[in-house]
């Protein structure tokens, strides 16, 4: 297959991205794992489920109508939907040049797909954006491995979804702005919302508040609705342990003192049936490491026409930092009309997209703030004990990582691996990874992972890759 | 921090070659101190797999060094300490590898190898082409033949360090960069420097693997110690399908061949956890760390060759390290001449993780003023000087 722009992602920054850049005549194919578009903001509710007044939950529904419609009418935008990009590999061959053979595209993006993800499929393209959103982060405390226990994310999915059983009790906690959407939405549901358990310092809150609710007039619409719904807002706040036989039952939440230590003796257990936990989001960046891009951090770096380092690959939304969704609309915007320009042998103007990159800036700076004042508590780990599992596949405990790092040596997160196997499993420590390095006190640093999905040995044995034929390599077992 | 310590021998490097020689050392009756910038098994030890093999080597120095190595790593393996049996805790495995060829030929070379590696001590067992299926089940059909191979094992080579070095009571400092050697001046050696102070012992042991060169050049001397890049894949956990270490043979043909289009012959295996672990590629290309998708699609390929049902199987992760090899393929191993009181026990390329206890206990022997077990001349630090000048 061949295309001159191939987009992994199809949420409001890849939407953006291929709407700007097949405006200008780009052919681009919108890749995708998800049966349709929309990404994480714009998942809708399955067809069947009649779930109700969707509009109330998605407050951008028109920018999505817009966004949606625009993609049907498209006849420049082939959407490829349940393709589960693998690896995107750069032709050694070629340099981002506008070739039109398949031998001479400078990309290869490599897909699964099919119910079982064992089809391949590559889409031959002469430039790549990385639009593949972030994912969630959540941090382990005595007794998160509960049914009941869910991410803010799934709750938000449930909702969407039309699956939410009014009725019921839920407590949300952690901290970062997705929580507020996350217990209105639930408390609209008909959910009994107990509690929003913020560990953000509510003095920073106070003080930061206002201004971030000026930057964003969505900030106040929650707070109100908070209100109309009587759900609790504990701030400073944190959730020490969940408890329960089977499921969950109950959690205890407890004070945070300014230093972000639990103030022993302010425990409350507060019963529920669920408990929506989420510690903010991380970007996806393994397709991006894998190309050599540049990670900043936890983030791809992009120049301002959000081209990465690596010629021909561009990166928009989550995956350069986390923002939200009129940020990423933002950043996919501009990035379209970046790569319309480039394809095409012209410098892109700038002024072009004067207004998304104006809101970009704002946004970045909102978001920014919104990181200085949200974050775990400090001494999280201090609640850990050595019996919480961490490492959900491997089932590796806080207390192996403490024994591995203090009794054994291990300094990062690969040594830390290899001695407990704490982020070898199937999500290849995507969710263990901020745990396991605040239980080590080393750096978040980006795993590498070649592979962003699981990919069939007989998928990477097929021999029909003519760009490789030239390939020789030595001999030897070991 | 500045810290002043002083110790019979400092080890330079916490993989599993320092470890080993941390552990032998330290059972001589010395005090030691492994000194790593990084963490344990921060290095190529971290980034490899554990084959503890003979059945690849030639007879000749490497051969009796594995044969050495292989008898000791056994023999840990049985030692229960107090706080738990070192076997399980190393994932010590005397599975037996599997060698198998898929032509007459090949069949004919491999034949020729196990002959002379019988005579150098090894064990070695012809396998017909009807028996293979016995051995490995799941083995493609229409293979010519094989050899089995007892003597070959495996560990958990992180495990195997950081085990090593903690039995071995050593004193280990983690996270310091050795930018010194120090010495007196009459030239010996008198300790390190770090950046978090000085280090003080009449012997250093150079175990910074692909490193190595350049912590000889810190004693004034040359080391050619260089890296060769290897992927290793790592399949989804399965249950036990395959039983031994299989590789094929035909790499053995290929060179006695002088074949231009040398194939990847990767070593397929299963682990006590339950992922197959599928290794490794060979290629000259300096620290490049970027990923090859043809390099590991060649090992995906050599393996499902070997094991068609791997076909089915996800590959869950794949990663790369860095060989430390030698002009000749062979490690520096003993003392250096040019430099009294400093050991080099680096450069075991593919084989550093079998051949570390061997390395260990020879450089403890040599460190106590002991005659080493086995002749360390094919080893001499200094061999590459004569040939330079
Ligand atoms: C619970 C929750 C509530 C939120 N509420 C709000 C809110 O109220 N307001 C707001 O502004 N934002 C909200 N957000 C954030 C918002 O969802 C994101 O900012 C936005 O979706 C980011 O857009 P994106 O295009 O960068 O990535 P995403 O929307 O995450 O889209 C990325 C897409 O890439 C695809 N993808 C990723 N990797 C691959 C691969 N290897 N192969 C194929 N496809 C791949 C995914 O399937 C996904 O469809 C919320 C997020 C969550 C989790
Ligand atoms: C893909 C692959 C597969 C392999 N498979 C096998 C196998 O199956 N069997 C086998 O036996 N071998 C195998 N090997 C080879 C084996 O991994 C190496 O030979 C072995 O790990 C070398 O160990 P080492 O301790 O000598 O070096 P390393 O593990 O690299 O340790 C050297 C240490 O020195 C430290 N260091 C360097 N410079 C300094 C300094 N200036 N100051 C302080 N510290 C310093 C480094 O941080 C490092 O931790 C494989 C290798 C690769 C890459």
């Amino acid at each position: 297959m061949r295309t001159e722009l191939a987009v992994v992602g199809a949420g409001p920054a890849g939407l953006a991205a291929s709407l700007a850049a097949a405006a200008r005549g780009v052919h681009v194919t919108l890749i995708d794992a998800a049966e349709d578009a929309g990404g994480q903001f714009y998942r809708q509710p399955a067809a069947g489920l009649g779930a109700r007044r969707p509009r109330a939950l998605h407050h951008q529904w028109r920018t999505w109508e817009r966004l949606r419609d625009g993609l049907a009418a498209s006849s420049t935008v082939r959407h490829l939907t349940g393709h589960h990009v693998w690896c995107v590999e750069r032709n050694s061959a070629s340099s981002g040049a506008s070739g039109r053979s398949e031998r001479s595209a400078a990309f290869g993006v490599h897909a699964l797909l099919g119910r079982f993800q064992d089809e391949p499929v590559t889409v031959h393209a002469d430039a790549v954006l990385l639009a593949t959103g972030g994912y969630e982060k959540v941090l382990p405390f005595p007794g998160w491995t509960l049914p009941g226990v869910v991410t803010a994310g799934g709750a938000q999915a449930m909702l969407k979804g039309g699956l939410v059983v009014p009725g019921r009790t839920a407590v949300v906690a952690g901290t970062g702005p997705l929580l507020l959407p996350v217990a209105t939405g639930l408390a609209a549901a008909g959910v009994q919302v107990a509690a929003l358990v913020e560990s953000a310092d509510p003095k920073g809150l106070v003080r930061r508040l206002p201004a971030l609710a000026a930057k964003l007039p969505e900030a106040a619409g929650y707070a109100s609705r908070l209100l109309r719904h009587r759900v609790p807002f504990m701030a400073g706040h944190t959730v020490v342990e969940a408890h329960g036989e089977d499921r969950l039952e109950a959690v205890t939440v407890a004070a945070l003192d300014p230093a972000g230590r639990v103030r022993p003796g302010t425990g409350r257990r507060i019963p529920c049936d669920t408990l929506a936990v989420g510690h903010g989001m991380l970007p996806h960046t393994d397709l991006a490491e894998t190309l050599g891009c540049r990670v900043d951090g936890v983030n791809v770096q992009v120049d301002d026409e959000q081209r990465t380092d690596v010629p021909g690959v561009w990166a928009a939304g989550e995956t350069t930092g986390i923002g939200g969704a009129a940020l990423a609309l933002a950043e996919g915007h501009i990035a379209g009309r970046s790569i319309a320009a480039r394809l095409q042998g012209t410098a892109p103007d700038p002024r072009e997209w004067a207004a998304a990159a104006s809101s970009r800036t704002r946004l970045r700076q909102f978001f920014a703030a919104v990181d200085s004042v949200c974050a775990p508590p400090a001494h999280w780990t201090e609640q850990v004990t050595d019996d919480t599992v961490v490492c959900r596949c491997e089932e590796v405990r806080a207390g192996t990582v403490r024994e591995a790092v203090h009794g054994l040596g291990a300094g990062d997160l690969r040594t830390v691996k290899l001695l407990t196997r704490a982020g070898m499993g199937w999500c290849q420590g995507r969710v263990c990874g901020p745990a396991v390095a605040g239980l080590a006190g080393c750096d978040l640093t980006p795993t590498r992972r070649p592979f962003a999905r699981p990919v069939p040995l007989g998928v990477l044995a097929r021999t029909d890759h003519p760009a490789e034929a030239d390939h020789t390599t030595e001999e030897g077992p070991s | 921090m500045n810290t002043r310590l002083t110790c019979d021998v400092v080890v330079i490097g916490a993989g599993m070659t320092g470890a080993a020689c941390a552990l032998y050392a330290a059972r001589a009756g010395l005090d030691v101190t492994v000194v790593d910038r990084g963490p344990v098994a921060g290095g190529t030890t971290g980034a490899g797999e554990g084959n503890l093999l003979v059945s690849d080597k030639e007879p000749g120095a490497e051969l009796e060094l594995a044969l050495l190595s292989n008898r000791l790593w056994a023999e840990l393996a049985e030692e229960t300490g107090e706080r738990a049996e070192t076997g399980r805790m190393i994932e010590y495995e005397a599975k037996g590898g599997l060698v198998v060829a898929s032509s007459e030929q090949g069949l004919a070379a491999l034949t020729d190898l196990a002959a002379g590696q019988r005579l150098a001590g090894v064990v070695a067992e012809q396998v017909p082409a009807d028996r293979l299926r016995d051995l490995e089940p799941h083995l493609a059909p229409g293979l010519a033949g094989g050899v089995y191979y007892p003597q070959d094992s495996q560990v958990m080579p992180a495990l195997a360090a950081a085990h090593l070095l903690r039995v071995s009571g050593a004193r280990l400092l983690t996270g310091r960069t050795v930018t010194e050697v120090l010495r007196t001046a009459d030239g010996s050696v008198r300790g390190i420097r770090t950046g978090h102070g000085d280090i003080h012992a009449p012997a250093v042991v150079n175990a910074a693997g692909t490193w190595g060169g350049e912590v000889a050049a810190l004693a004034g001397v040359s080391l050619p110690v260089l890296p060769r890049r290897g992927f290793v894949l790592v399949t989804e956990p399965l249950p036990r399908r395959v039983r031994h270490k299989v590789y094929s043979a035909d790499y053995v043909a290929d060179v006695a061949s002088d074949s231009a289009s040398l194939q990847t012959s990767p070593v397929v295996e299963g682990t006590a956890a339950g992922p197959i672990l599928i290794g490794a590629s060979r290629e000259r290309v300096g620290f490049d760390r970027s990923f090859s998708l043809p390099v590991v699609r060649a090992l995906a390929e050599g393996a499902v060759r070997l094991f068609p049902f791997l076909s089915e199987v996800r590959a869950l992760r794949t990663y790369a390290g860095f060989r430390p090899y030698m002009p000749d393929h062979l490690p520096a191993i003993g003392p250096d001449p040019r430099v009294p009181g400093l050991f080099h026990a680096c450069g075991h390329e593919g084989a550093g993780i079998g051949l570390a206890t061997g390395t260990g206990h020879l450089i403890a022997q040599a460190l106590g003023g002991k005659a080493p077990e086995t002749d360390l001349a094919p080893f001499r630090p200094d061999r590459f000087e004569e040939e330079a000048a």
